[in-house]
Formats: C-alpha cells, sequence, structure tokens
C-alpha cells in the first residue's frame, strides 16, 4: 500500500526539517532575546534599531528573506557562509535567513513577555545596585521567558513548518522531496497525507511539552 | 524651635548623611518637589508624612536616583549622586530601599533574594554570602523560611525578607516608602519591630510612613509634606502635639480621629 514511498528518503527529508528547524530555532531564540533587550533597552540608538528590524523584517514574506540570503548575499556579495559544498550552502544561508525572519517574532513574544514583569520587579534589582543588563538578565527576561513559553511554542511550530519555505533555494527538506514525489508518482493525496503527518508528528509533541513546561514554570505571584 | 532641634541641628552638622539642596522636579506640568532642603544625618531617623500626592514616594526615590530631579543637588556620604552607569550602580548599593509592594524577586527563593546582591553586586563568595544571608533571615524572623518562594509567604514575611534583602548590602541609610501600608493590621506590627530594632542599633533611616506609633517611638525628627514643599519639620513630641502649620494641623486632625 505505501509501495510509493520505495526509494525516496522520506526519513532522510524529515531528518533535514528537523534539523533547520533546530538551528534556526536556537538561533532565533538567541537573537530574538538580543532584539528583545535592545527593544527596552535606555539607549535611543538600540530601542530604534530594534524596533526598525522587528517592523521591516516581519512584514517581508519568508520566502523573499530566503531567496535573498541566496540570490542577494550568496550570487552579489558572495557570502559563501563558510561551505565549500552548494548543498550545505544553501542549508546554512536557509537557517540564516530563517533566524532573521523567526527572531522578530521570537522578540515580540519575549517583549509582551517583559510586559508582564511587575515594574517593581526591575526596581528592586536596581535599587540593590544591579547595573541594566543583569537586571535584564537575572531579574526580567528568566520572569518573562517562563511567561511567555506558550508563544513560544507557537512561534517554533510555526518555524518548523516555515522551513518548507528553504525549499525555495533547493535545500533537500521535506517539502523538497514531496514536490518530486509528487511529480512522479500517482498517488498525491496519499503523498501529501504523509507528509502532512510528519510535520503533525515534528510538532505536536513540541507542543504539548511546552504547554506542559509552561505551566510548571509559571512564576506565582 | 526647641532645645532638642537645635541639638540635633549641631550633631547633624557634624555629621551628615544625605543631603538635598533646593531639589526640584516636574511629572510634565506638574510641580512634585519643589525647592526641597533636606539633611539627613547619620544614625538620624526621619520620618515623612504627609497627604497623598504631595511628593513623598517621589521624594524617597529620589535619594537613590529611581527618580532623577530637574535641579538641585542631592550628596550622600559627602559625594554628589552619579548620573547612571557603574557609579549610579555603586552608590545604589549603599543605599537600601523597602517599597510597599515588597517587590521580592518571585522567581527566586527567600534565600537566594538576600543573597543575590552580595553575590552579582559585592562579589562575596558564595559560602559567605549565604552565611550572612541565613543570619539577616533569621535577625528578621523568617530563618524558617529560607526556601520557599515568596508567594508562598504571607505579606508581613515578605516584607521582612525585603528588609533582610537590604540590609544584606550592608547599607548606609535605608529608604522606607509605606512599608507597611500594603499589610493586614495583624501583620504591621511584626514589620515596624523590625524596624524599631534597626532604629535602636543606630541604622539611618529615611521612612515614609502613616503609623504615628512608629513616629513617635522610633523616629528622631518628622518631615511634614504638602503639595510638593516640607511645610515643617520637629521632633516628634512637638509636632504632634504642638504642630506649627494650618496644613500640618489640618492633616493631623484627619488622620488621628479615623
Ligand atoms: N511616574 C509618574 N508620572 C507622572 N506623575 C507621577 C508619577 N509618579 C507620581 N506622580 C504624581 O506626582 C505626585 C506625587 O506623587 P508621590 O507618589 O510622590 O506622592 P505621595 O506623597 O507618595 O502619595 P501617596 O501617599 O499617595 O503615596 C502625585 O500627584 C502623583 O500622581
Ligand atoms: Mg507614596
Amino acid at each position: 500500500m505505501f509501495d510509493f514511498l520505495e526509494g525516496y528518503d522520506v526519513l532522510g527529508a524529515f531528518w533535514t526539517t528537523v534539523q533547520l528547524t533546530v538551528f534556526s530555532g536556537v538561533g532565533s531564540l538567541v537573537w530574538g532575546i538580543l532584539l528583545a533587550g535592545m527593544r527596552v533597552s535606555p539607549v535611543p540608538l538600540m530601542r530604534g534599531f530594534g524596533t526598525a528590524y522587528v517592523n521591516i523584517v516581519r512584514n517581508i514574506p519568508l520566502t523573499i528573506i530566503i531567496l535573498f540570503t541566496s540570490l542577494g548575499l550568496a550570487d552579489i556579495f558572495g557570502v559563501t557562509m563558510g561551505a565549500e559544498d552548494f548543498k550545505i550552502q544553501g542549508f546554512r544561508l536557509a537557517v540564516l535567513g530563517l533566524i532573521a525572519y523567526t527572531a522578530a517574532f521570537v522578540c515580540e513574544a519575549i517583549r509582551s513577555g517583559i510586559n508582564t514583569v511587575p515594574l517593581g520587579q526591575a526596581e528592586a534589582a536596581r535599587a540593590i545596585g544591579l547595573s541594566f543588563s543583569q537586571t535584564l538578565r537575572l531579574i526580567v527576561l528568566p520572569q518573562a521567558l517562563r511567561s511567555v513559553i506558550g508563544p513560544l511554542a507557537n512561534v517554533l511550530i510555526a518555524l518548523t513548518k516555515n522551513t518548507t519555505v528553504a525549499a525555495a533555494i533547493g535545500v533537500a527538506e521535506a517539502a523538497t522531496l514531496m514536490k518530486t514525489m509528487i511529480e512522479n508518482e500517482a498517488q498525491t493525496v496519499a503523498i501529501g497525507a504523509v507528509f502532512a503527518l510528519g510535520f503533525v508528528v515534528l510538532t505536536l509533541p513540541t507542543g504539548l511539552l511546552l504547554g506542559w513546561l509552561g505551566k510548571r514554570l509559571a512564576v506565582k505571584r | 524651635m526647641t532645645e532638642v532641634a537645635v541639638a540635633k541641628e549641631d550633631v547633624a552638622a557634624s555629621d551628615d548623611l544625605v543631603v538635598l539642596k533646593s531639589v526640584n522636579k516636574h511629572f510634565g506640568a506638574l510641580h512634585v518637589l519643589q525647592e526641597i532642603d533636606l539633611t539627613i544625618g547619620r544614625g538620624e531617623v526621619v520620618v515623612v508624612i504627609g497627604p497623598s500626592g504631595s511628593g513623598k514616594s517621589t521624594l524617597c526615590r529620589t535619594i537613590n536616583r529611581l527618580e532623577t530631579i530637574d535641579s538641585g543637588s542631592i550628596t550622600i556620604d559627602g559625594k554628589p549622586l552619579p548620573q547612571e552607569g557603574k557609579a549610579l550602580a555603586r552608590l545604589r548599593a549603599d543605599v537600601g530601599m523597602v517599597f510597599q509592594s515588597f517587590n521580592l524577586f518571585a522567581h527566586k527563593t527567600v534565600l537566594e533574594n538576600v543573597m543575590l546582591g552580595q553575590l552579582k553586586v559585592r562579589k562575596t563568595d558564595k559560602k559567605k554570602a549565604e552565611e550572612q544571608a541565613r543570619a539577616l533571615l533569621d535577625r528578621v524572623g523568617v530563618g524558617s523560611q529560607a526556601d520557599k518562594y515568596p508567594a508562598q509567604l504571607s505579606g508581613g514575611q515578605q516584607q521582612r525578607v525585603a528588609i533582610a534583602r537590604a540590609l544584606a548590602m550592608d547599607p548606609k541609610v535605608m529608604l522606607f516608602d509605606e512599608p507597611t501600608s500594603a499589610l493586614d493590621p495583624e501583620m504591621i506590627n511584626e514589620v515596624l519591630e523590625v524596624m524599631q530594632q534597626l532604629a535602636r542599633e543606630g541604622m539611618t533611616m529615611v521612612v515614609v510612613t502613616h503609623e504615628m506609633g512608629f513616629a513617635r517611638s522610633a523616629a528622631n525628627r518628622v518631615v511634614f509634606m504638602a503639595d510638593g514643599r516640607i511645610i515643617e519639620q520637629a521632633a516628634p513630641e512637638q509636632f504632634f502635639s504642638n504642630p506649627r502649620s494650618d496644613r500640618a494641623k489640618d492633616f493631623l486632625s484627619k488622620i488621628l480621629h479615623h
């Protein structure tokens, strides 16, 4: 019944999807936290940069950002991301594009979390002599992050699905393989169902796990 | 001025810890602090009272620069308040602050709350910081709660932890902004007792409060504020029994008869 799967490396393609998700996820969390830090910073230049970045990047379609990493960065500016191999270069560029894009959403999720932390927490921190960055790192962000685990899970799920856009620059992830298979095989609906199921298998546990974690780690006031 | 007040001024002149000179502050069009002159001597306990909105909290908060001022000067132990950055953080470490709403770090245990400043600001080593934190928690009577989170404590216990957290920095002066106003009546005394103890031990304290009992028993001086100005200041007995200004008389008649 599933003989249409023969000869295709479905698991391998999904493994690439997982890798894209993990690398982009970690990268966009780090970059998103830095951006959120800028957005609440007392330095106007940093605040301005953070605001401009988020408002520009989240309003550009991801496909264009990914294409830009390939056509713009790689072809025009010769950014190879330290890769000799064309495939590895494509993968790294896709991760870069996904980070740049997803970080804007991570930043906004975290910023809404920062807004849930009562002002008194930061004041008490400053009052005992903590610097701005210590206050952010030790007091505000830990509480903000705990309150936005749910929204961050949504961003991560969206990211997992967004990795399919990497197909646009030829990264051999799940959506790329699906297209190939649909072109070559007759059972198009079954193929679509297999890939849809694959994504649900990836994202459902993420959502459940993070939902549980969010409840467990919630800060009691 | 009575003899008591004069004697106090003599002491203050030789050993001023906090000095405010012609301090002005606006919130937009609102002139919240108007030409404030205030000197607090080492070891002195000053109670600030006045009607709501008179600028008491703002005054308190300017002393560790949680609020900036528009003009005038504030010096602590002879040094002007730094503008910002490391020097300001260092100064804040020397000025303890206790808030109406406690503001304990919600994601940290009681012990961690008290240790944090020593570890991250004073760079004390962990063992010593913990020893000191536990000793302070015992001193304010919440030693047995060290491993709980703030939300698991009563208001009175939280406020005593907040006092311990401020004391852990070994501050030169402690600021209290209505430390008992958010507490249920039965918890007010446990906090006031800790403050009274501190006063007896010679801590320099600025206390915004409506607890007249505390003012009478622990304060060296009462400062009465209204509409952003210091209207009068005097020793507690004198202020409560014989206020000079009409504003103070009016205010006292309202709070003493309800
Ligand atoms: N951040 C702020 N922005 C604008 N106005 C403020 C701010 N903080 C305080 N005010 C105003 O400044 C005035 C003085 O406030 P402050 O909190 O110092 O008064 P207070 O004497 O402590 O009063 P209360 O007894 O109610 O605590 C009030 O009119 C208040 O509304
Ligand atoms: Mg106030």
